[in-house]
């Protein structure tokens, strides 16, 4: 068992060094997309958060239980994105029927998720950082639902940071040609730049 | 060999079918039935999506018309029949509202003159950049027909006078025309008006006289001759009360420049 360090470093990691939206580009879609005003793009958030930690969890046990015995390791980019379309599809169902509030908030978010690349980036990178040869590393599961959890902060973080510069940018004034999408994307690239500052920490 | 096939075939299969059966599982027990209603709506909407109810297409007015946050009416572009259709499903009184019809607030055309020669893009958007227009008139239509595009319907069509004409039969007031009228020319009047001023210029009289021989020149005969005073002069440009007129056609009748127009 590592030390409770090992696991406060995946997070700080995945959170702030390697943020998944702003330094390794996964799950632009809805960082463009439903980033308008911060309760969405929060919703939004908190959905991938839930779907990441979960797909860490599903993706882990089936690539360790049912990859590796088969030798079918190479088939994982196409397990992976029948579990997480599987599961996600379930948790709309289910909360549909169990909780309509949640749905209201989650619901539309959860099927954009589906399509995600941040989450199946995230099953695949626990795969290469906590597998070594076909052999899980010690605390390889732990880990891997830590960095699923850590992913989906992270992105939370990059959402309501832009949805809330966003919202202020309705106020500026922006040229016409660069209303909208231009500027957003701007306003991207800079916190991206300014994210790069984190990448010199060791931990 | 086969087994090297056949290993991934089946594991792939396996997993497929255990989820596939699953999400069915789930469903049968988790499930939540859509109403039936929103389906049938959406088969009685135009289609079109022109976002004109303000919702998102025609899918997103059928779930608020089920819900109770809108009317049949909200959707300007369904006709009668189908709005009537509409109030069956929902079991509701069908909440009439009035038709309306687009028209166009120019009549220069090839009667106006140019203020210079435009060799741009053939678009009225494009034209209306360069010093607004090549028209001596700042208000008038470019006559590039970006109305004509815009329609869904088909009911816009460019008249040899270098003016659009709306054909009432087929306008279903969505409002893309007045959304894409670099110039604004276009309004939605209610079908039961017949007349409108087909001038937008609010330059001096004069000034309209010189550079197109069918403006409003403000010679306020129109707002004399009006039994109801439903026509007032303001601001250079004859404008209707609707509130008031009863399509007498008094007005219509006197007017110099003939840019009081009937449809």
């Amino acid at each position: 068992m590592d030390s409770i360090s090992a696991y406060i470093s995946i997070i700080i990691s995945t959170v702030f060094i390697n943020n998944f939206i702003l330094s390794r580009f996964l799950g632009l879609c809805p960082f463009i997309g439903v980033s308008k005003s911060t309760g969405p793009a929060v919703s939004m958030g908190i959905a991938v958060t839930f779907v990441t930690t979960m797909a860490s969890i599903l993706t882990w046990t089936i690539y360790e239980f049912v990859l590796i015995p088969f030798g079918l390791e190479y088939l994982r980019t196409l397990t992976f994105i029948l579990v997480i379309a599987s599961f996600v599809q379930f948790a709309e169902i289910v909360i549909q029927k169990k909780s309509p509030a949640l749905y209201r908030v989650l619901g539309i978010y959860l099927a954009l998720i589906t399509t995600n690349c941040a989450v199946f980036g995230v099953a695949v990178l626990n795969i290469d950082m906590f597998f070594l040869h076909g052999k899980p590393l010690a605390g390889s599961f732990l880990k891997s639902v830590v960095q699923g959890f850590g992913a989906g902060a992270g992105f939370t973080l990059a959402m309501l940071l832009m949805s809330g510069i966003r919202e202020r940018l309705e106020f500026a004034e922006v040229p016409r040609c660069m209303k909208d999408a231009p500027i957003t994307f701007i306003v991207a690239s800079l916190m991206s730049l300014a994210f790069l500052g984190f990448s010199g920490f060791k931990i | 060999m086969m087994t090297q096939i056949l290993i991934p075939v089946v594991t792939m299969a396996a997993l497929g079918l255990t989820f596939g059966a699953g999400l069915a599982y789930a469903l049968k027990i988790f499930g939540i039935e859509v109403d039936p209603k929103t389906a049938l709506i959406i088969t009685k909407l135009p289609g079109a999506n022109c976002g004109a109810c303000g919702k998102a297409g025609c899918a997103g007015f059928a779930d608020a018309l089920v819900k109770g946050e809108a009317v049949p009416s909200g959707c300007p572009v369904t006709n009668s029949e189908a709005r009537k259709a509409i109030a069956e499903i929902l079991g509701i009184e069908d909440t009439l509202k009035l038709k309306q019809i687009a028209a166009v607030r120019c009549s220069g055309g090839n009667k106006a003159k140019d203020k210079y020669v435009y060799h741009g893009i053939k678009s009225c958007r494009a034209a209306s950049l360069v010093f607004g227009g090549y028209k001596a008139c700042a208000f008038g239509c470019l006559g590039f027909g970006d109305c004509v595009e815009v329609c869904p319907f088909d009911a816009i069509t460019m008249g040899d006078d270098g003016l659009p004409h709306v054909d009432p039969e087929r306008c279903t007031a969505c409002g893309n025309c007045v959304k894409a009228c670099p110039k604004g020319l276009f309004t939605l009047i209610a079908e039961k008006n017949v007349y409108y001023v087909a001038c937008s210029s609010t330059d001096p009289g004069g000034a309209k006289a010189k550079v197109c021989s069918a403006s409003c020149i403000a010679c306020k005969k129109c707002e004399k001759a009006c039994p109801v005073s439903a026509i007032k002069v303001d601001a250079n440009l004859s404008r209707f009360d609707y509130q008031k007129c009863q399509n007498i056609g008094k007005c219509f009748e006197v007017c110099p420049t003939k840019v009081i127009k009937k449809r």
